[in-house]
């Protein structure tokens, strides 16, 4: 995607930083959306992506739940995959090389117990991976995520520690949108030793079933829900967890996540506290291009409202 | 990505932020059973008819697949092999339990579908039906069926172990056939009809079959200045280019194929190679 080469108006800065790891933009490849191979990170490297996360790996393979695993619906996306995954040594070969890309790279690993969330950090961890986040909030899978109790403030820092025990690069705890204070969640996760934030995971579950088959239409039953329907509730999330964290005196940066498909939703995200966004459904919608293209809308943004600096809006809504 | 294969569905999404387009199974209902071999079996089914417009996108979609679903068992990519103003098919050749269960339908059950989805065989206007070769070997002549029907007077070459496992005998009565036991048509494999023809007369080729034959096919058209595409199968979850599954050395078998064109596949080292599992593990072919 080329860039416009607008002579008159000075360069927009859209560069962010997640704990000292720079970014040509803030989007950021979500995790579970493509990021299962380096080919595939590389193309989307190619789009435009300022960051990348892979999708989470387990210590032992997984196969992950029958079809159907995802559906659009007019409101969004429900996904019921069910941690698919070669397991972290396969993931591990995978991505060795991976600081050839030339973005930031992510690793995002789950367990069913802290212990296995820290197996799986340490293999995936051989790779150069700049840092690691852990989802804490897949509403889907038994025995991961919000089903296996991970969502609570006690689990939350308990898993967070021992994954920060067996790596030194930045730790990001992903957390689910259904909870009624997620400001706590955050604050827990950083109790815990994580370095940053990302919100949000898909929410619900939700449900969709076909009347003539008189049956749930993923197979699992239900499923996250993500896209265009996550995003209101996504950014009052970040909203929350900016000011309990600024409140609480953390400077942790959050990676919003959730619904964002264009500019104008990316600024909304980092206003309410983002100093990045996650993208995954709009890939659906606009494809890869969706990273170049939300950078190039951001950008005409900027012009328009006289924003020099894209970083300087992280959390404008507070201001 | 190659430029000359153009989408012809409208199965691509919107490039529009506020148009979200569903991708819901739709159901429909077992018509008809066509037996086609022993273990091959094509099912096809009837527009439910008070929604034929959302069904004009299946009308031109030489390679392109549907997304088929058994309620309460799973849902797994086909091929269209079949294409009425009242329907369409799909050709079910046994291998698992999905597939059986699949075979196993009786006329007035119904299935969902999703799609069509991916990008199909493309390009044949440009070249004279004569100078087109449409090779398969196979259960892969299901991929080829709608291509074949659309142009009958292109050479159409199946490969198949023996005469009992020939598909659409009958249908394309042009066809010339290989078996591997000599029981029907030539003796031998569909590429030795190609080896044939390397000095003139075929300048476009679809093939589609098992992948290993597919590599020797596309490396024999590139060898020799054949234009060629194939269309691959690789595991599929979304079937709409979200969750990777389908990964085939950065390309997404299904939304930027199942067909790819010859200078994709020679990027493609995968192809003929290797692919990935349920899991999502690299595996040998
Ligand atoms: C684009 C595409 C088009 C296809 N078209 C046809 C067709 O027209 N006719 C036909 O008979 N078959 C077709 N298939 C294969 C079909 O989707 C099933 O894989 C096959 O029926 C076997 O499923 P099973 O459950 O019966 O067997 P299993 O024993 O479960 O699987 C046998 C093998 O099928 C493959 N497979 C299983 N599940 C999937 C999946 N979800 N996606 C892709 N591959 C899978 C695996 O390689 C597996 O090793 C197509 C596959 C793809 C990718
Ligand atoms: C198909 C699919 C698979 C996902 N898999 C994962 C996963 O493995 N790990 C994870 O942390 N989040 C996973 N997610 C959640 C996304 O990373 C993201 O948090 C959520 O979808 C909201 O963002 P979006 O609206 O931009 O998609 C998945 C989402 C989708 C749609
Ligand atoms: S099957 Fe999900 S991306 Fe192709």
């Amino acid at each position: 995607m080329k860039e416009k080469n607008n002579t008159q108006a000075p360069e927009t800065d859209l560069g962010a930083d997640l704990c000292g790891i720079k970014l040509k933009n803030p989007t950021v490849l979500a995790s579970g959306v493509l990021g299962i191979s380096k080919d595939l990170l590389a193309r989307v490297v190619e789009a435009g992506a300022g960051a990348l996360t892979i999708k989470s790996v387990t210590t032992s393979r997984r196969e992950g739940h029958d079809n159907p695993t995802v559906i659009a619906c007019e409101a969004g996306m429900l996904n019921a995959v069910g941690y698919s995954n070669p397991g972290a040594k396969a993931a591990a070969e995978e991505f060795s090389n991976v600081e050839l890309l030339q973005v930031p790279v992510f690793a995002s690993v789950v367990g069913r117990v802290p212990e296995e969330f820290a197996a799986a950090a340490q293999h995936i961890m051989k790779c150069r991976f700049r840092a690691i986040e852990i989802p804490l909030s897949c509403p889907h899978t038994p025995g991961y995520g919000t089903l296996a109790g991970h969502g609570s403030p006690e689990a939350t820092e308990r898993i967070t520690r021992a994954v920060c025990d067996v790596t030194d690069r930045p730790v990001f705890v992903k957390l689910s949108p259904n909870v009624p204070a997620i400001g706590e969640l955050a604050l827990a996760a950083l109790e815990g030793g994580a370095s940053g934030i990302t919100a949000v995971n898909s929410m619900g579950p939700g449900m969709l079933i076909d009347i003539e088959a008189r049956r749930p239409v993923l197979s699992f039953g239900f499923g996250g829900v993500s896209g265009p329907a996550l995003r209101a509730v996504a950014l009052r999330c970040v909203y929350d967890i900016y000011k309990a964290t600024r409140d609480a005196g953390h400077e942790a940066p959050i990676i919003g996540t959730g619904g964002i498909s264009c500019g104008e939703d990316a600024m909304q995200m980092i206003m309410a506290g983002a100093s990045a966004v996650g993208v995954g459904t709009a890939v659906y919608q606009r494809g890869v291009e969706v990273f170049g293209l939300i950078s190039r809308e951001l950008r005409e943004i900027c012009l328009r409202l006289d924003i020099k600096k894209l970083k300087d809006m992280t959390g404008a809504v507070h201001g | 990505m190659d430029e000359s294969i153009q989408n012809p569905g409208a199965c691509a999404a919107p490039a529009g932020k506020l148009n979200f387009q569903p991708s819901l199974p739709v159901m429909v209902k077992l018509a008809e059973k066509r037996c086609e071999t022993q273990n091959t079996v094509s099912l096809l089914f009837e527009h439910p008819s008070e929604d034929k417009a959302s069904f004009r996108p299946l009308q031109n979609a030489p390679g392109q697949f549907v997304m088929v679903w058994l309620p309460e068992l799973n849902e797994k990519p086909f091929v269209i092999s079949y294409i009425s103003d009242t329907g369409f098919g799909i050709t079910v050749t046994v291998r698992g339990n999905f597939s059986r269960r699949l075979s196993e339908l009786q006329i007035g059950q119904k299935v969902g579908f999703r799609g069509p989805f991916g990008r199909g065989f493309s390009g044949m206007e440009d070249y004279a039906p004569e100078k087109i070769a449409i090779l398969g070997g196979g259960c892969g002549m299901a991929s080829l069926a709608l291509l074949a029907q659309k142009i009958p007077e292109a050479n159409i070459i199946q490969g198949a172990p023996s005469s009992s496992e020939l598909l659409y005998a009958e249908r394309f009565p042009r066809q010339i056939i290989f078996t591997e036991d000599g029981s029907f048509g030539f003796s031998g494999r569909p590429t030795q009809w190609l080896e044939g023809k390397l000095s003139g007369g075929v300048e476009m080729l679809y093939t589609c079959g098992p992948e290993i034959m597919m590599k020797k096919v596309v490396s024999l058209c590139n060898a020799n200045g054949i234009r060629c595409q194939a269309a691959l199968e690789r595991y599929m979850k979304c079937g709409i280019g979200v969750c990777g599954q389908c990964e085939c050395d950065g390309r997404l078998v299904c939304r930027d194929g199942p067909v790819f064109s010859d200078s994709e596949l020679q990027q493609m080292p995968s192809f003929g190679n290797t692919r990935r599992n349920a899991a999502g593990q690299r595996i040998k072919l």
